[in-house]
């Protein structure tokens, strides 16, 4: 009998009697397939979070901030450096509305929090709101009024984020906001594929700047530009311009890092979980399968009585150990995507000091590297019983029990 | 104490199960205390904010500021015994890779805001050091030891949303004292003069962010909050005050349930792991069903076998709960795993005391129906089993 087929027959029949074995394998399984749905779970938040900055930032558009600032919030851009920055060369020109003349598409906007009550816990939360210039709708093409209409430049009424809507109370179309001493209405409701603008209120930034104080000063800029490759044109000419003192950044490489905190966190503590329960879930593996050895001590005697060699005993235990960590592992995936995925909430971005509304997102990476973890954890865990059961001597096998 | 050989005897039995299921245990019990951290962190501060201290900020938000001139108004309201202001800085050491934008920095009042916090330990010399020097500024230790800072260090931070007249973005400053505090206190703030801060900045002169103020009498919270709010009703900057608790709170639920999602997860998985070790203890007691019956033959009576058996389980449980409570206690000391981003992370001691009420009741229940089982055990029947 060639080694090949000894292998597939003592596999075989260990995978057939895993059966008898049924308590300690359900043990094994489940948790391993706990560990995964933990981990991928836990890495689904962090996935989400990056999804919901990474689609706000397109590689066409550049966001201009006062050097030194390294979010929206601490920047400041004043009236004329504005101007400026909307005559630079690589800016592309578009009609802001139908039957207007072309203009560059540059929107200068504040950014600014406002307290909103949580609907889930009705304390107030830092909602964002942008005050932007009529270029904002051309620079965001997936920026689309779901429900009722555009708010009218040069009035006190707001755009809501759809994303904002389902988690923050009182935001409905026809609520009256008061801010300070002005009063603001919602008229309409938008949706941006998921982006971080959904999370935000959006207004007229002229209207804006007298009710925050702000004069005649604005935060950033954000441009469309002629093409990709235009960044270096608009860059180059806003930062050697004596009169300005900014930097220039692609709004996508922008955004990426805007999350660096609580993505930061996400992964680590996900890492330490992964880490920590892993090596319960070996051990747990490691007990299943020594138990499984020395129930089978007997048959793998016989086996090797009858001539079969050690490796086909080691494969086997390896083997049923990774079908167990497999079957694990495909279910911990599977939980994770059935309980998390396109879940919707929001947190504090500590970077940008505002919430963010996002859903959990389950992508099939995760699902693989849930998968794989599970595999190296069967791994271990077949490893030393494997080799025991390779040891067992002979003939004080077959004796025992 | 003469039946401990046998206790002994029977966790050598399988040396790798005993081993293996000890650090299972293990591995729960370090998981519990660092959800109990984590639990902590997430809540940002609720369980330690002061009782006495109320927070007065912008009506509309946090982020807008205040005139510096509502101190002397504040300080005038009846049932207030201090006040003093902060703001946020949020500077950049370095570069931005190092997080440091995450630790609170901000230009105070050295002496009202020491005496404000009291739990903020600083050596007396240090103190004086600080609040004589302008550019002094007096460093948590968990933030000092984090960028590696003494005392007499200079720090240049480079500001963000601040610059100084000269349009400079580089403000430093002198590393005078280090504060400690007990478990639970942020020892991660940065802190330096407001009077020379503003002297120094290029616009927003006479604003700060927020004020801390301390009240005679917590029983008359709501009372005092509505007199200060009432002060500036009607202003161009209407104010919002609350206790320093809720606005803690006000920031957990803010992280929202990021956090509660993150613990829940966890504690699922420490008590599937329990699930498993009990499950496997309970194995291990009925392999030996036939050795149970032989003891019972030779004597041992029905309520010793249970004690025996419960034993044998209790001990499992302390070695490994108790070691992983302490590995835990260890690993959290060290500092969070996020390298600085959770500025509260202590194991606390109601936690602590949960812990080892868990690991005893682990020891138990995983050890309460294979001893029933072994108590019950009819000899004849077992014997002729085996």
């Amino acid at each position: 009998m060639n080694w090949l087929s000894q292998v597939v027959a003592v596999t075989a029949t260990a995978i057939r009697t895993i059966p008898q074995r049924r308590g300690a394998s359900l043990a094994t399984i489940a948790g391993i397939a706990g560990v995964v749905a933990v981990l991928v779970a836990v890495l689904s938040i962090g996935e989400g979070f990056r999804a919901a900055l990474q689609a706000a930032g397109s590689p066409d558009n550049a966001l201009v901030l006062r050097s030194g600032s390294d979010s929206e919030m601490m920047s400041v851009l004043l009236g004329d450096a504005v101007e400026i920055i909307a005559q630079a060369p690589g800016i592309a020109r578009g009609a802001v509305a139908a039957g207007e003349a072309p203009v560059p598409l540059s929107s200068a906007e504040l950014f600014v929090v406002v307290d909103v009550p949580k609907k889930s816990t009705g304390t107030p939360a830092n909602v964002p709101l942008r005050g932007v210039q009529p270029a904002a709708f051309a620079t965001r093409p997936d920026l689309k009024i779901t429900a009722g209409r555009m708010f009218e430049w040069g009035k006190n009424e707001v755009l809501v984020g759809e994303g904002a809507l389902r988690q923050f109370r009182g935001l409905d179309i026809g609520s009256k906001l008061k801010w300070g001493q002005n009063e603001w209405t919602v008229v309409g409701t938008f949706s941006a594929k998921g982006a971080l603008w959904e999370s935000e209120l959006w207004t007229d930034a002229r209207v804006l700047q007298p009710s925050y104080r702000r004069g005649n000063s604005f935060q950033t800029v954000s441009v469309r530009l002629e093409s990709i490759d235009a960044f270096d044109k608009f860059k180059d000419a806003l930062t050697k311009d004596p009169r300005l003192d900014v930097s220039v950044q692609r709004e996508s490489e922008f955004f990426g890092n805007q999350g660096r905190s609580l993505q930061m966190i996400i992964r680590q503590l996900g890492v330490l979980l992964a880490v920590l329960m892993g090596i319960g879930a070996v051990f747990g593996a490691l007990n299943t399968m020594y138990s499984a050895v020395s129930a089978r001590t007997r048959e793998i005697a016989t086996l090797r009585a009858i001539g079969f060699g050690p490796a086909a005993v080691v494969v086997s235990v390896m083997v049923e150990s990774m079908v167990l960590a497999l079957v694990g592992g495909v279910a911990g995936a599977f939980l994770a995507w059935l309980f998390f995925d396109g879940y919707r909430t929001s947190t504090l971005n500590f970077d940008t000091f505002s919430q963010v509304t996002f859903a959990f997102d389950v992508t099939p990476a995760l699902l693989v590297a849930g998968v794989v973890f599970a595999l190296v954890l069967g791994l271990a865990g077949g490893l030393f019983p494997a080799i025991r059961a390779a040891r067992l001597p002979v003939t004080a096998a077959l004796r025992e029990l | 104490m003469k039946f401990w050989p046998l206790l002994w005897g029977s966790l050598r039995r399988r040396k790798a199960r005993t081993v293996f299921t000890l650090l299972s245990i293990l591995v729960a019990f370090v998981l519990f205390a660092y959800l109990a951290a984590v639990r902590v962190a997430f809540s940002a501060g609720v369980d330690v904010a002061g009782a006495d201290r109320l927070l007065t900020t912008h009506k509309t938000s946090i982020i807008q500021p205040l005139p510096a001139s509502y101190q002397d108004q504040i300080a005038r309201v009846p049932g207030v015994s201090a006040v003093t202001h902060a703001s946020w800085f949020g500077g950049i050491y370095q570069n931005p890779n190092k997080g440091f934008q995450g630790v609170f920095q901000a230009p105070i009042e050295p002496e009202g805001y020491l005496a404000m916090y009291p739990e903020f330990k600083v050596p007396d010399d240090q103190k004086r050091a600080w609040i004589e020097d302008r550019e002094g500024v007096l460093v948590g230790a968990t933030t000092a030891k984090r960028y590696g800072w003494k005392v007499g260090d200079r720090v240049p931070i480079q500001g963000t949303i601040w610059r100084k007249k000269d349009g400079g973005k580089v403000w430093e400053f002198n590393v005078r004292g280090i504060y400690t505090g007990a478990k639970g206190v942020d020892t991660t703030q940065f802190l330096f003069h407001y009077d020379y801060f503003d002297e120094a900045r290029q616009y927003g002169t006479g604003i700060v962010g927020w004020y801390i103020v301390r009240i005679a009498d917590p029983a008359q919270t709501a009372a005092v909050s509505k007199k200060i709010d009432a002060l500036f009703e009607n202003s161009p900057a209407e104010t919002k005050t609350v206790t320093e608790k809720a606005l803690a709170q006000g920031f957990a639920d803010q992280i929202g349930n990021i956090g509660a999602i993150i613990q829940w997860i966890v504690a699922a998985v420490f008590f599937t792991l329990l699930l498993v070790t009990g499950n496997t203890i309970a194995q291990s007691v009925r392999e030996r069903t036939s050795e149970l019956a032989v003891l019972k033959t030779i004597g041992f009576s029905d309520g010793r076998t249970l004690a025996l058996v419960l034993a044998e389980s209790g001990l499992l449980a302390v070695l490994g709960g108790g070691a992983g409570l302490a590995l835990g206690a260890m690993a959290i000391a060290a500092g969070d795993p996020t390298g600085g981003f959770l500025p509260i992370f202590y194991f606390p001691t109601r936690d602590m005391i949960a812990g080892v009420i868990l690991v005893l009741l682990l020891g138990l229940v995983a050890g309460i129906l294979p001893a029933i089982q072994a108590m019950r055990l009819s000899i004849v029947d077992a014997l002729r089993r085996a």
